[in-house]
Protein backbone atom coordinates (compact mmCIF):
# COMPACT_ATOMS: atom_id res chain seq x y z
CA UNK A 1 0.00 0.00 0.00
CA UNK A 2 2.69 2.62 0.99
CA UNK A 3 4.87 1.46 -1.83
CA UNK A 4 2.08 1.65 -4.68
CA UNK A 5 1.37 5.35 -2.83
CA UNK A 6 4.68 6.40 -2.80
CA UNK A 7 5.41 5.82 -6.82
CA UNK A 8 1.77 7.52 -7.46
CA UNK A 9 3.55 10.48 -5.89
CA UNK A 10 6.61 10.02 -7.56
CA UNK A 11 4.51 10.15 -11.01
CA UNK A 12 2.86 13.12 -9.75
CA UNK A 13 6.74 14.62 -9.46
CA UNK A 14 7.59 13.48 -12.69
CA UNK A 15 4.55 15.19 -14.21
CA UNK A 16 5.77 18.21 -12.47
CA UNK A 17 9.19 17.92 -13.04
CA UNK A 18 8.18 17.15 -16.63
CA UNK A 19 6.23 20.35 -16.78
CA UNK A 20 9.37 22.78 -15.10
CA UNK A 21 11.70 21.19 -18.10
CA UNK A 22 8.79 22.11 -20.20
CA UNK A 23 8.82 25.93 -19.21
CA UNK A 24 12.32 26.29 -18.83
CA UNK A 25 12.42 25.14 -22.75
CA UNK A 26 9.68 27.26 -23.63
CA UNK A 27 11.43 30.54 -22.00
CA UNK A 28 14.52 29.15 -24.09
CA UNK A 29 13.76 27.58 -27.21
CA UNK A 30 11.48 29.58 -30.17
CA UNK A 31 13.03 32.33 -33.20
CA UNK A 32 15.12 33.61 -30.90
CA UNK A 33 17.15 31.13 -28.54
CA UNK A 34 17.71 32.54 -25.11
CA UNK A 35 20.47 31.17 -23.15
CA UNK A 36 19.79 29.84 -19.70
CA UNK A 37 22.36 32.41 -18.24
CA UNK A 38 20.43 35.24 -20.09
CA UNK A 39 16.96 33.73 -18.33
CA UNK A 40 18.57 33.64 -14.76
CA UNK A 41 19.37 36.93 -14.84
CA UNK A 42 16.09 38.03 -16.29
CA UNK A 43 14.13 35.60 -13.97
CA UNK A 44 16.48 35.53 -10.53
CA UNK A 45 18.88 38.86 -11.43
CA UNK A 46 16.03 41.16 -12.03
CA UNK A 47 17.34 42.34 -15.42
CA UNK A 48 14.92 44.20 -17.36
CA UNK A 49 16.97 45.75 -20.44
CA UNK A 50 18.31 44.22 -23.51
CA UNK A 51 16.87 42.09 -26.01
CA UNK A 52 16.63 38.65 -24.29
CA UNK A 53 15.11 40.56 -21.39
CA UNK A 54 12.39 42.32 -23.56
CA UNK A 55 11.38 38.85 -25.64
CA UNK A 56 11.58 37.01 -22.25
CA UNK A 57 8.63 39.63 -20.14
CA UNK A 58 6.91 40.48 -23.20
CA UNK A 59 6.46 37.55 -25.30
CA UNK A 60 7.92 34.19 -23.80
CA UNK A 61 6.91 34.15 -20.00
CA UNK A 62 3.19 35.45 -20.82
CA UNK A 63 3.00 32.40 -23.68
CA UNK A 64 4.71 30.31 -21.38
CA UNK A 65 2.28 31.31 -18.08
CA UNK A 66 -0.71 30.83 -20.57
CA UNK A 67 0.32 27.62 -21.81
CA UNK A 68 1.00 25.92 -17.85
CA UNK A 69 -2.34 27.41 -17.25
CA UNK A 70 -4.48 26.45 -19.92
CA UNK A 71 -3.29 22.90 -20.29
CA UNK A 72 -3.26 22.65 -16.24
CA UNK A 73 -7.25 23.89 -16.62
CA UNK A 74 -7.97 22.00 -19.60
CA UNK A 75 -6.93 18.72 -18.74
CA UNK A 76 -8.77 18.49 -15.13
CA UNK A 77 -11.56 20.06 -16.84
CA UNK A 78 -11.51 17.02 -19.32
CA UNK A 79 -10.82 15.04 -15.61
CA UNK A 80 -13.89 15.98 -13.72
CA UNK A 81 -16.21 15.99 -17.00
CA UNK A 82 -15.02 12.32 -18.10
CA UNK A 83 -15.97 11.20 -13.95
CA UNK A 84 -19.50 13.33 -14.04
CA UNK A 85 -20.56 11.92 -17.06
CA UNK A 86 -19.22 8.94 -16.57
CA UNK A 87 -17.46 8.43 -19.92
CA UNK A 88 -13.99 8.17 -20.81
CA UNK A 89 -14.83 9.43 -24.09
CA UNK A 90 -16.19 13.34 -22.95
CA UNK A 91 -13.86 16.36 -22.92
CA UNK A 92 -14.21 19.95 -23.04
CA UNK A 93 -13.54 19.85 -26.76
CA UNK A 94 -15.47 17.16 -27.98
CA UNK A 95 -18.78 17.87 -25.81
CA UNK A 96 -19.09 21.45 -26.82
CA UNK A 97 -17.79 22.91 -23.48
CA UNK A 98 -14.87 24.76 -25.19
CA UNK A 99 -16.88 25.94 -28.11
CA UNK A 100 -19.77 27.04 -25.39
CA UNK A 101 -16.73 29.01 -24.23
CA UNK A 102 -16.15 30.07 -27.30
CA UNK A 103 -19.56 31.61 -27.81
CA UNK A 104 -19.37 33.47 -24.70
CA UNK A 105 -15.91 34.92 -25.34
CA UNK A 106 -17.12 36.38 -29.17
CA UNK A 107 -20.20 37.67 -27.88
CA UNK A 108 -18.21 39.30 -24.64
CA UNK A 109 -15.58 40.87 -27.25
CA UNK A 110 -18.93 41.84 -29.72
CA UNK A 111 -20.72 43.48 -27.37
CA UNK A 112 -18.38 44.91 -24.60
CA UNK A 113 -15.11 45.45 -26.49
CA UNK A 114 -13.19 47.10 -23.52
CA UNK A 115 -14.11 44.52 -21.11
CA UNK A 116 -11.32 42.38 -21.24
CA UNK A 117 -11.49 41.38 -17.85
CA UNK A 118 -15.21 39.98 -18.46
CA UNK A 119 -14.04 37.84 -20.80
CA UNK A 120 -13.08 34.86 -18.68
CA UNK A 121 -16.46 34.92 -16.57
CA UNK A 122 -18.27 35.16 -20.27
CA UNK A 123 -16.46 32.16 -21.71
CA UNK A 124 -17.55 30.45 -18.30
CA UNK A 125 -21.22 30.95 -19.07
CA UNK A 126 -20.83 29.72 -22.39
CA UNK A 127 -18.86 26.59 -21.55
CA UNK A 128 -21.93 26.09 -18.45
CA UNK A 129 -24.51 26.33 -20.65
CA UNK A 130 -22.59 23.70 -22.83
CA UNK A 131 -21.98 21.45 -20.20
CA UNK A 132 -25.65 21.66 -18.92
CA UNK A 133 -26.41 20.97 -22.07
CA UNK A 134 -24.39 17.40 -22.40
CA UNK A 135 -25.42 16.78 -18.69
CA UNK A 136 -29.52 17.16 -19.88
CA UNK A 137 -29.00 14.43 -22.53
CA UNK A 138 -27.50 12.21 -20.08
CA UNK A 139 -29.59 12.66 -17.65
CA UNK A 140 -33.01 12.80 -20.04
CA UNK A 141 -32.43 9.87 -23.04
CA UNK A 142 -30.22 7.62 -20.41
CA UNK A 143 -27.71 8.22 -23.63
CA UNK A 144 -24.71 5.68 -24.33
CA UNK A 145 -21.18 6.56 -23.96
CA UNK A 146 -20.75 7.17 -28.45
CA UNK A 147 -24.86 8.99 -28.22
CA UNK A 148 -23.36 11.40 -25.92
CA UNK A 149 -20.37 12.18 -27.69
CA UNK A 150 -22.26 12.23 -30.70
CA UNK A 151 -24.75 14.49 -28.84
CA UNK A 152 -21.68 16.41 -28.26
CA UNK A 153 -20.39 16.66 -31.69
CA UNK A 154 -23.65 18.31 -32.63
CA UNK A 155 -24.13 21.14 -29.67
CA UNK A 156 -20.03 21.50 -30.83
CA UNK A 157 -21.35 21.78 -34.56
CA UNK A 158 -24.20 24.52 -33.36
CA UNK A 159 -22.56 26.44 -30.90
CA UNK A 160 -19.30 27.14 -33.79
CA UNK A 161 -22.38 28.10 -36.13
CA UNK A 162 -23.18 30.73 -33.13
CA UNK A 163 -19.59 31.99 -33.27
CA UNK A 164 -19.52 32.27 -36.84
CA UNK A 165 -22.48 34.41 -36.58
CA UNK A 166 -21.34 36.35 -33.91
CA UNK A 167 -18.01 37.04 -36.31
CA UNK A 168 -19.67 37.55 -39.76
CA UNK A 169 -22.01 40.27 -37.57
CA UNK A 170 -18.88 41.61 -35.90
CA UNK A 171 -16.24 40.94 -37.86
CA UNK A 172 -13.64 43.02 -35.55
CA UNK A 173 -14.56 41.41 -32.58
CA UNK A 174 -11.72 38.39 -32.12
CA UNK A 175 -8.32 39.89 -33.49
CA UNK A 176 -6.58 37.14 -34.46
CA UNK A 177 -9.94 34.82 -35.06
CA UNK A 178 -8.23 31.98 -36.42
CA UNK A 179 -5.97 31.87 -33.90
CA UNK A 180 -8.48 31.56 -31.96
CA UNK A 181 -10.84 28.92 -33.60
CA UNK A 182 -7.19 26.72 -34.07
CA UNK A 183 -6.22 27.43 -30.63
CA UNK A 184 -3.23 29.24 -30.22
CA UNK A 185 -0.41 31.07 -27.59
CA UNK A 186 0.57 34.02 -29.61
CA UNK A 187 -0.21 37.92 -28.81
CA UNK A 188 -0.53 37.07 -24.92
CA UNK A 189 -0.07 38.99 -22.43
CA UNK A 190 0.28 39.22 -18.64
CA UNK A 191 -2.39 41.86 -17.92
CA UNK A 192 -4.83 39.19 -20.44
CA UNK A 193 -4.02 36.23 -19.04
CA UNK A 194 -4.44 37.82 -15.04
CA UNK A 195 -8.33 37.53 -14.71
CA UNK A 196 -8.32 33.92 -16.33
CA UNK A 197 -5.11 32.77 -14.15
CA UNK A 198 -6.40 33.19 -11.25
CA UNK A 199 -9.69 31.40 -11.37
CA UNK A 200 -7.90 29.02 -13.37
CA UNK A 201 -5.90 28.64 -9.97
CA UNK A 202 -8.57 29.26 -8.16
CA UNK A 203 -11.01 26.15 -9.43
CA UNK A 204 -8.08 24.13 -9.41
CA UNK A 205 -7.97 24.05 -5.36
CA UNK A 206 -11.50 23.61 -5.11
CA UNK A 207 -11.61 20.85 -7.83
CA UNK A 208 -9.30 19.29 -5.28
CA UNK A 209 -11.20 20.22 -2.36
CA UNK A 210 -14.01 18.38 -3.61
CA UNK A 211 -11.52 15.10 -5.16
CA UNK A 212 -13.54 12.79 -2.67
CA UNK A 213 -16.70 13.56 -3.51
CA UNK A 214 -15.72 13.17 -7.10
CA UNK A 215 -14.51 9.43 -6.29
CA UNK A 216 -17.88 9.00 -4.90
CA UNK A 217 -19.78 10.07 -7.91
CA UNK A 218 -17.47 7.75 -10.01
CA UNK A 219 -19.21 4.66 -8.57
CA UNK A 220 -22.16 5.16 -10.17
CA UNK A 221 -24.79 7.68 -8.99
CA UNK A 222 -27.18 4.94 -7.58
CA UNK A 223 -24.17 3.91 -5.38
CA UNK A 224 -23.17 7.38 -4.17
CA UNK A 225 -26.67 8.59 -3.09
CA UNK A 226 -26.51 5.29 -1.30
CA UNK A 227 -23.67 6.45 0.30
CA UNK A 228 -24.57 9.95 1.43
CA UNK A 229 -23.58 12.07 -1.56
CA UNK A 230 -26.30 14.52 -2.75
CA UNK A 231 -25.49 13.49 -6.27
CA UNK A 232 -27.36 16.33 -8.57
CA UNK A 233 -25.88 19.44 -6.23
CA UNK A 234 -22.61 17.87 -6.37
CA UNK A 235 -22.97 17.14 -10.21
CA UNK A 236 -23.72 20.51 -10.93
CA UNK A 237 -20.84 22.00 -9.12
CA UNK A 238 -18.25 19.80 -10.29
CA UNK A 239 -19.32 20.71 -13.53
CA UNK A 240 -19.59 24.38 -12.97
CA UNK A 241 -15.93 23.82 -11.97
CA UNK A 242 -15.26 21.72 -15.17
CA UNK A 243 -16.95 24.80 -16.64
CA UNK A 244 -15.30 27.50 -15.53
CA UNK A 245 -11.78 25.82 -15.91
CA UNK A 246 -12.41 25.64 -19.65
CA UNK A 247 -14.16 28.61 -19.94
CA UNK A 248 -10.91 30.83 -18.01
CA UNK A 249 -8.81 28.89 -20.69
CA UNK A 250 -10.60 29.07 -24.01
CA UNK A 251 -10.68 32.48 -23.24
CA UNK A 252 -7.17 33.71 -23.63
CA UNK A 253 -5.66 30.31 -25.43
CA UNK A 254 -8.64 29.84 -28.12
CA UNK A 255 -10.39 26.63 -28.77
CA UNK A 256 -7.89 24.30 -27.91
CA UNK A 257 -8.88 20.80 -28.88
CA UNK A 258 -7.15 17.53 -27.00
CA UNK A 259 -5.52 18.41 -23.81
CA UNK A 260 -8.67 17.39 -21.40
CA UNK A 261 -9.17 14.30 -23.40
CA UNK A 262 -5.49 13.04 -23.68
CA UNK A 263 -4.00 14.37 -19.79
CA UNK A 264 -6.57 12.81 -18.05
CA UNK A 265 -5.89 9.34 -19.78
CA UNK A 266 -2.22 9.27 -19.67
CA UNK A 267 -2.59 10.01 -15.85
CA UNK A 268 -5.63 7.68 -15.19
CA UNK A 269 -2.87 5.03 -16.42
CA UNK A 270 -0.44 6.35 -14.22
CA UNK A 271 -1.84 7.17 -10.85
CA UNK A 272 -5.31 5.50 -11.27
CA UNK A 273 -8.92 7.36 -10.75
CA UNK A 274 -8.34 8.40 -7.05
CA UNK A 275 -9.46 12.39 -7.88
CA UNK A 276 -6.57 13.31 -4.99
CA UNK A 277 -3.48 11.52 -7.26
CA UNK A 278 -5.73 12.29 -10.41
CA UNK A 279 -6.01 16.38 -10.65
CA UNK A 280 -2.37 16.73 -9.15
CA UNK A 281 -1.38 14.57 -12.40
CA UNK A 282 -4.09 16.21 -14.79
CA UNK A 283 -2.50 19.52 -13.61
CA UNK A 284 0.74 18.64 -14.51
CA UNK A 285 0.39 16.91 -17.16
CA UNK A 286 -1.62 18.95 -19.31
CA UNK A 287 1.01 21.34 -18.23
CA UNK A 288 3.70 19.62 -19.65
CA UNK A 289 1.78 18.60 -22.88
CA UNK A 290 0.48 22.23 -24.05
CA UNK A 291 3.70 23.62 -23.52
CA UNK A 292 5.75 20.71 -25.44
CA UNK A 293 2.92 20.95 -28.20
CA UNK A 294 3.56 25.07 -27.85
CA UNK A 295 7.66 24.74 -28.19
CA UNK A 296 7.05 22.59 -31.07
CA UNK A 297 4.32 24.63 -32.94
CA UNK A 298 7.41 27.67 -32.72
CA UNK A 299 10.33 25.53 -33.54
CA UNK A 300 9.49 23.06 -36.04
CA UNK A 301 8.93 25.07 -39.44
CA UNK A 302 10.74 28.54 -37.32
CA UNK A 303 10.40 31.52 -38.18
CA UNK A 304 7.34 30.61 -39.22
CA UNK A 305 4.96 29.23 -36.33
CA UNK A 306 2.08 27.12 -35.92
CA UNK A 307 -0.66 27.45 -33.87
CA UNK A 308 -0.60 25.31 -30.84
CA UNK A 309 -4.26 24.19 -31.87
CA UNK A 310 -2.77 22.62 -34.96
CA UNK A 311 -0.15 20.29 -33.08
CA UNK A 312 -2.16 18.98 -30.54
CA UNK A 313 -4.39 17.71 -33.07
CA UNK A 314 -2.47 16.49 -34.96
CA UNK A 315 -1.31 14.28 -31.79
CA UNK A 316 -4.89 13.69 -30.13
CA UNK A 317 -6.76 12.92 -33.55
CA UNK A 318 -4.87 9.40 -33.53
CA UNK A 319 -4.90 8.82 -30.16
CA UNK A 320 -9.32 9.81 -29.76
CA UNK A 321 -9.05 7.06 -32.50
CA UNK A 322 -7.08 4.87 -30.60
CA UNK A 323 -9.30 5.45 -27.81
CA UNK A 324 -12.15 4.27 -29.73
CA UNK A 325 -11.05 1.52 -31.37
CA UNK A 326 -9.67 -0.03 -28.02
CA UNK A 327 -13.10 0.62 -25.98
CA UNK A 328 -14.84 -0.90 -29.35
CA UNK A 329 -12.40 -4.01 -29.20
CA UNK A 330 -12.85 -3.97 -25.31
CA UNK A 331 -16.91 -3.49 -25.67
CA UNK A 332 -18.24 -5.34 -28.59
CA UNK B 1 -37.22 0.08 10.91
CA UNK B 2 -37.89 0.03 6.91
CA UNK B 3 -41.71 -0.15 6.10
CA UNK B 4 -43.58 0.89 2.60
CA UNK B 5 -46.90 1.73 3.20
CA UNK B 6 -48.83 1.91 -0.14
CA UNK B 7 -46.73 2.62 -2.13
CA UNK B 8 -46.34 2.54 -5.61
CA UNK B 9 -42.60 2.68 -7.65
CA UNK B 10 -41.95 3.18 -10.95
CA UNK B 11 -40.27 5.99 -13.26
CA UNK B 12 -41.58 9.32 -14.21
CA UNK B 13 -45.36 9.44 -12.52
CA UNK B 14 -45.55 6.04 -14.05
CA UNK B 15 -46.11 2.85 -11.70
CA UNK B 16 -44.35 -0.35 -12.60
CA UNK B 17 -45.21 -2.04 -9.24
CA UNK B 18 -48.90 -0.99 -7.33
CA UNK B 19 -49.88 -0.72 -3.59
CA UNK B 20 -47.09 -2.51 -2.10
CA UNK B 21 -47.02 -2.47 1.64
CA UNK B 22 -43.91 -4.50 3.81
CA UNK B 23 -41.74 -4.00 6.85
CA UNK B 24 -38.03 -4.90 6.64
CA UNK B 25 -37.49 -6.33 10.41
CA UNK B 26 -34.15 -6.33 12.04
CA UNK B 27 -32.97 -9.75 12.07
CA UNK B 28 -34.78 -10.99 9.37
CA UNK B 29 -33.47 -11.94 5.62
CA UNK B 30 -36.59 -10.64 3.06
CA UNK B 31 -36.35 -11.85 -0.26
CA UNK B 32 -37.80 -9.71 -3.17
CA UNK B 33 -38.62 -12.22 -6.09
CA UNK B 34 -40.56 -12.17 -9.36
CA UNK B 35 -40.35 -12.18 -13.22
CA UNK B 36 -37.99 -10.13 -15.22
CA UNK B 37 -39.46 -6.47 -15.52
CA UNK B 38 -42.21 -7.10 -12.30
CA UNK B 39 -40.65 -4.10 -10.69
CA UNK B 40 -38.45 -5.62 -7.94
CA UNK B 41 -35.32 -3.43 -8.11
CA UNK B 42 -37.09 -0.50 -8.40
CA UNK B 43 -39.21 -1.08 -5.71
CA UNK B 44 -35.72 -1.41 -3.81
CA UNK B 45 -34.82 2.26 -5.65
CA UNK B 46 -38.02 3.77 -3.99
CA UNK B 47 -36.97 2.04 -0.79
CA UNK B 48 -33.88 4.06 -0.61
CA UNK B 49 -35.20 7.38 -1.77
CA UNK B 50 -32.95 6.58 -4.93
CA UNK B 51 -36.38 6.81 -6.71
CA UNK B 52 -39.05 9.14 -5.45
CA UNK B 53 -42.12 7.21 -4.76
CA UNK B 54 -45.52 7.32 -7.00
CA UNK B 55 -47.92 6.90 -4.61
CA UNK B 56 -47.58 5.57 -0.74
CA UNK B 57 -45.19 6.50 1.57
CA UNK B 58 -41.67 4.83 2.41
CA UNK B 59 -40.59 5.57 6.64
CA UNK B 60 -37.24 5.42 8.33
CA UNK B 61 -38.12 4.83 12.04
CA UNK B 62 -41.41 6.68 11.28
CA UNK B 63 -40.16 9.55 9.04
CA UNK B 64 -40.76 10.02 5.24
CA UNK B 65 -38.05 9.14 3.67
CA UNK B 66 -38.57 12.30 1.19
CA UNK B 67 -37.91 14.21 4.39
CA UNK B 68 -34.02 12.84 4.32
CA UNK B 69 -31.02 13.89 3.16
CA UNK B 70 -28.83 11.48 1.48
CA UNK B 71 -26.20 11.10 4.49
CA UNK B 72 -29.21 10.59 6.67
CA UNK B 73 -30.38 8.13 4.88
CA UNK B 74 -27.08 6.63 4.48
CA UNK B 75 -26.81 5.96 7.66
CA UNK B 76 -29.78 3.60 8.25
CA UNK B 77 -29.55 1.60 5.22
CA UNK B 78 -27.02 0.42 2.31
CA UNK B 79 -27.23 -0.80 -0.61
CA UNK B 80 -25.43 -3.00 -2.80
CA UNK B 81 -26.29 -1.92 -6.72
CA UNK B 82 -26.64 -4.82 -9.04
CA UNK B 83 -24.14 -2.73 -11.85
CA UNK B 84 -21.42 -0.56 -10.70
CA UNK B 85 -18.41 0.68 -12.74
CA UNK B 86 -14.90 -0.61 -11.89
CA UNK B 87 -12.76 2.33 -10.80
CA UNK B 88 -9.22 2.22 -11.24
CA UNK B 89 -8.46 2.26 -6.98
CA UNK B 90 -7.43 0.18 -4.00
CA UNK B 91 -10.29 -1.93 -2.40
CA UNK B 92 -9.22 -0.40 0.96
CA UNK B 93 -9.91 2.94 -0.63
CA UNK B 94 -13.52 1.77 -1.88
CA UNK B 95 -14.37 0.82 1.23
CA UNK B 96 -13.52 3.81 2.57
CA UNK B 97 -16.47 5.30 0.85
CA UNK B 98 -18.93 3.57 2.49
CA UNK B 99 -17.55 5.91 5.26
CA UNK B 100 -18.57 8.82 3.49
CA UNK B 101 -21.67 9.93 4.96
CA UNK B 102 -20.18 10.18 8.72
CA UNK B 103 -17.22 12.42 7.43
CA UNK B 104 -17.82 16.61 7.70
CA UNK B 105 -16.20 18.86 5.48
CA UNK B 106 -13.58 18.35 3.99
CA UNK B 107 -13.91 15.14 4.36
CA UNK B 108 -10.94 13.94 6.09
CA UNK B 109 -11.26 10.07 6.93
CA UNK B 110 -10.58 9.64 11.27
CA UNK B 111 -9.18 6.91 13.16
CA UNK B 112 -12.91 6.05 13.42
CA UNK B 113 -13.43 5.62 10.17
CA UNK B 114 -10.10 3.38 9.43
CA UNK B 115 -11.45 1.13 12.12
CA UNK B 116 -14.69 0.49 10.96
CA UNK B 117 -13.56 -0.19 7.48
CA UNK B 118 -11.07 -2.56 8.89
CA UNK B 119 -14.13 -4.43 10.46
CA UNK B 120 -16.28 -4.43 7.66
CA UNK B 121 -13.30 -5.98 5.06
CA UNK B 122 -13.46 -8.48 8.00
CA UNK B 123 -16.86 -9.29 7.93
CA UNK B 124 -16.82 -9.94 4.06
CA UNK B 125 -13.67 -11.95 4.03
CA UNK B 126 -12.00 -9.29 1.90
CA UNK B 127 -8.98 -8.31 4.49
CA UNK B 128 -6.64 -9.86 1.90
CA UNK B 129 -7.90 -7.74 -0.96
CA UNK B 130 -7.14 -4.54 0.77
CA UNK B 131 -4.04 -3.25 -1.11
CA UNK B 132 -4.88 -4.44 -4.02
CA UNK B 133 -6.62 -2.15 -7.06
CA UNK B 134 -9.94 -3.23 -8.15
CA UNK B 135 -9.37 -3.18 -11.51
CA UNK B 136 -6.99 -6.49 -11.00
CA UNK B 137 -10.07 -8.65 -8.75
CA UNK B 138 -12.38 -11.30 -10.21
CA UNK B 139 -15.96 -10.78 -10.37
CA UNK B 140 -16.01 -12.65 -6.74
CA UNK B 141 -13.61 -10.65 -5.02
CA UNK B 142 -15.19 -6.74 -6.12
CA UNK B 143 -18.35 -8.58 -4.88
CA UNK B 144 -16.88 -9.09 -1.83
CA UNK B 145 -15.01 -5.80 -1.65
CA UNK B 146 -18.69 -3.41 -2.18
CA UNK B 147 -20.13 -5.63 0.44
CA UNK B 148 -17.53 -4.50 2.79
CA UNK B 149 -18.26 -0.92 1.36
CA UNK B 150 -22.21 -1.26 2.52
CA UNK B 151 -21.29 -3.02 6.02
CA UNK B 152 -18.77 0.42 6.69
CA UNK B 153 -22.01 1.93 6.35
CA UNK B 154 -22.39 0.82 10.23
CA UNK B 155 -26.42 0.82 8.88
CA UNK B 156 -29.39 -1.45 10.25
CA UNK B 157 -30.51 -2.32 6.67
CA UNK B 158 -28.77 -3.93 3.95
CA UNK B 159 -30.68 -3.61 0.43
CA UNK B 160 -29.13 -6.24 -1.83
CA UNK B 161 -29.82 -5.92 -5.58
CA UNK B 162 -28.82 -9.15 -7.64
CA UNK B 163 -25.91 -10.07 -4.97
CA UNK B 164 -25.10 -13.34 -7.04
CA UNK B 165 -25.32 -12.37 -10.81
CA UNK B 166 -22.39 -13.26 -12.30
CA UNK B 167 -20.77 -14.95 -9.47
CA UNK B 168 -19.22 -18.98 -9.30
CA UNK B 169 -21.33 -21.58 -6.66
CA UNK B 170 -19.03 -21.11 -4.30
CA UNK B 171 -18.97 -17.12 -3.98
CA UNK B 172 -22.47 -17.30 -4.86
CA UNK B 173 -23.29 -19.48 -1.66
CA UNK B 174 -20.61 -16.98 0.49
CA UNK B 175 -22.76 -14.43 -0.31
CA UNK B 176 -26.14 -15.78 0.85
CA UNK B 177 -24.57 -17.19 4.18
CA UNK B 178 -23.31 -13.21 4.61
CA UNK B 179 -26.71 -12.20 4.18
CA UNK B 180 -28.00 -14.87 6.58
CA UNK B 181 -25.07 -14.15 9.22
CA UNK B 182 -25.65 -10.01 9.11
CA UNK B 183 -29.74 -10.68 9.64
CA UNK B 184 -28.34 -13.24 12.49
CA UNK B 185 -26.31 -10.58 13.58
CA UNK B 186 -29.83 -8.14 14.58
CA UNK B 187 -30.00 -6.22 10.75
CA UNK B 188 -32.69 -6.49 8.38
CA UNK B 189 -31.22 -7.38 4.84
CA UNK B 190 -33.30 -7.17 2.04
CA UNK B 191 -32.40 -8.99 -1.02
CA UNK B 192 -34.09 -9.21 -4.28
CA UNK B 193 -32.96 -12.32 -6.23
CA UNK B 194 -33.79 -14.87 -9.50
CA UNK B 195 -32.06 -17.46 -7.81
CA UNK B 196 -35.43 -19.15 -6.55
CA UNK B 197 -33.63 -21.88 -4.73
CA UNK B 198 -30.83 -20.08 -2.98
CA UNK B 199 -32.71 -17.63 -1.99
CA UNK B 200 -35.82 -19.29 -0.38
CA UNK B 201 -33.16 -21.40 1.39
CA UNK B 202 -31.54 -18.24 3.42
CA UNK B 203 -34.87 -16.45 3.49
CA UNK B 204 -37.36 -15.29 6.58
CA UNK B 205 -39.58 -13.89 4.43
CA UNK B 206 -40.29 -13.92 0.55
CA UNK B 207 -42.04 -11.28 -1.31
CA UNK B 208 -43.56 -12.42 -4.37
CA UNK B 209 -44.11 -9.71 -7.14
CA UNK B 210 -46.31 -10.41 -10.27
CA UNK B 211 -49.26 -8.79 -12.27
CA UNK B 212 -48.08 -5.44 -10.85
CA UNK B 213 -48.43 -5.91 -7.62
CA UNK B 214 -47.14 -7.79 -4.57
CA UNK B 215 -48.85 -11.19 -4.93
CA UNK B 216 -48.14 -12.90 -1.26
CA UNK B 217 -45.49 -12.28 1.06
CA UNK B 218 -44.93 -14.93 4.03
CA UNK B 219 -42.56 -17.80 5.28
CA UNK B 220 -41.09 -19.40 1.98
CA UNK B 221 -43.20 -22.46 3.52
CA UNK B 222 -46.12 -20.18 3.17
CA UNK B 223 -44.91 -18.87 -0.36
CA UNK B 224 -44.91 -21.90 -1.57
CA UNK B 225 -47.85 -23.40 -0.40
CA UNK B 226 -50.02 -20.59 -1.74
CA UNK B 227 -48.34 -21.53 -5.38
CA UNK B 228 -47.82 -17.42 -6.26
CA UNK B 229 -44.57 -18.96 -6.88
CA UNK B 230 -45.45 -21.38 -9.81
CA UNK B 231 -47.72 -18.21 -10.74
CA UNK B 232 -45.25 -15.30 -10.77
CA UNK B 233 -42.76 -17.42 -12.97
CA UNK B 234 -44.67 -19.72 -15.16
CA UNK B 235 -43.18 -22.69 -13.60
CA UNK B 236 -43.64 -25.46 -11.12
CA UNK B 237 -41.68 -25.10 -8.01
CA UNK B 238 -41.22 -28.11 -5.77
CA UNK B 239 -39.61 -28.99 -2.50
CA UNK B 240 -38.07 -32.17 -1.22
CA UNK B 241 -36.69 -31.88 2.64
CA UNK B 242 -32.65 -32.43 2.85
CA UNK B 243 -30.59 -33.10 6.43
CA UNK B 244 -34.37 -31.54 7.87
CA UNK B 245 -34.87 -28.52 6.10
CA UNK B 246 -36.55 -27.67 2.71
CA UNK B 247 -34.99 -26.98 -0.65
CA UNK B 248 -36.99 -25.45 -3.92
CA UNK B 249 -36.25 -26.24 -7.40
CA UNK B 250 -38.17 -25.46 -10.54
CA UNK B 251 -39.48 -27.86 -13.37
Amino acid sequence: MERKRLSRAGYIALFAAAALAAAVLSLCLGAVTVSPGELAAVVFGGQRTGTAAQILLYVRIPRTLGCLLAGAALACSGAIIQTVLANPLAAPNIIGVNSGAGVGAALCCALFPTAAAALPFASFAGAFAGVMLVLLIAERAGASRITLVLAGVAISGMFSACIDAVLTMYPDALIGYSDFRIGGMANLTVQRIAPAGWMIVFCLAAAFVFSNEMDVLALGSDTAQSLGLPVRRVRVLLLMIAAALAGAAVSFAGLLGFVGLIAPHMARRLVGSEGRFLLPACAFGGAALLTVCDILARVLFAPYELPVGIVLSLAGGPFFLWLLFRRGASHP
Amino acid sequence: MIELEHVDAGYRGEAVVRGVSLQFRPGEVTVLLGANGCGKSTLLKTALGLLPAVGGRVLYDGEDVSQLAPAQIARKAAYLAQSRPVPSIEARRMVLHGRFAYLSFPRRYRPCDHEAVREAMEQAGASDLAGRPMTQLSGGQRQKVYLAMALAQQTQTIFMDEPTTWLDVRHQLDVMETARRLADEGRAVVVVSHDLCLALRTADRAAVFGGGTLACVGTPEEVWSSGALDRAFDVTVRRVSVDGAWRYFCE
